[in-house]
């Protein structure tokens, strides 16, 4: 486990490489979160709203990209999280997961957050304003 | 056509931050840290329990705003922010509403769309704001053209 103090800015979290997005993951989703919208698992009613394909749940890469911080939670917590959902994630796609981080004021450390697909597209960004415990 | 609808809320909603729920939730966006799930290690943390992911919230109810009607097809998902005060802990209660916080019309590619904005709040047992949330929510023409036929 590393720590968030030795981080300086313009410096990057451990980037996290998800694997090839698949079916049976946006059906876990589905039941996790209760969003049963079928343009997430059901191809017909993907291809009736107009899409290619199923793509995954926005919040899905959302909730995906804030686990770049999990270790860190006995040093502080994700105060805010802001997002902009960008562009779809199909199947198959590799989505990676990177945070750098852009300020720090005193116990609040500014992230760039964001997640790429195989093709360097960003399909969200965002920031992460991660709050420092005192102690 | 949802501008009048701005302000309204809905009536509030228990929830508890349940145990299997967060393992499950964790499980589905495999971040399955023991913070989340171990009993032994939240008992040994700062917070002497376990939390709950910062994106939880996409479970919980947060009841019905009356005369929203909101198709569960053709919406985009714009945006969504969390605020938390601390993190949500396991086994909680936490009390959660949400309000018509804004609605504006811009022309975008696919036409006019309109813009809905969500707040959304999370209370401790003591009714302390836990967190808050605002999603966004993008309705394309066609949809609002459907709403209004």
């Amino acid at each position: 486990m590393s720590n968030l103090a030795e981080l300086k800015v313009g410096e990057a979290l451990k980037e996290i490489q998800l694997d090839p997005v698949d079916r049976i993951t946006l059906i876990k989703y589905a039941g996790a979160s209760g969003d049963y919208n079928p343009i997430h698992t059901i191809d017909e009613e993907a291809k009736k709203a107009g899409l290619p394909g199923i793509i995954a749940h926005g919040m899905w890469t959302m909730g995906n990209l804030a686990k770049l911080f999990t270790e860190f939670y006995e040093e502080g917590f994700i105060q805010d999280y802001t997002i902009r959902f960008k562009g779809m994630v199909f199947l198959n796609d590799v989505v990676t997961l990177q945070a750098e981080l852009a300020e720090e004021n005193e116990n609040i450390l500014t992230f760039k957050v964001r997640a790429v697909n195989q093709n360097g597209n960003e399909v969200i960004m965002g920031d992460v304003l991660y709050h420092r415990y005192a102690s | 056509m949802f501008k009048e609808h701005i302000g309204k809320q809905s009536n509030k909603v228990k929830n508890i931050v349940e145990r299997g729920a967060v393992k499950k939730f964790a499980e589905s966006i495999g971040d399955l840290h023991p913070i989340f799930i171990d009993e032994e290690t939240g008992k040994n943390s700062r917070y002497n329990r376990n939390i709950a992911p910062p994106t939880f919230p996409r479970v919980f109810d947060y009841g019905t705003i009356q005369g929203l009607n909101l198709p569960n097809k053709g919406l985009i998902h714009g945006e969504q922010t969390y605020h938390y005060e601390r993190p949500l802990l396991v086994g909680e209660e936490i009390t959660c509403y949400s309000v018509i916080k804004n609605y504006f019309e811009k022309k975008g590619t696919q036409g006019e769309m309109g813009f809905l904005v969500l707040e959304s709040f999370g209370e401790d047992e003591m009714g302390k704001v836990v967190f808050t949330s605002t999603q966004t929510v993008i309705i394309t023409e066609a949809v609002r053209k459907v709403l209004i036929g």
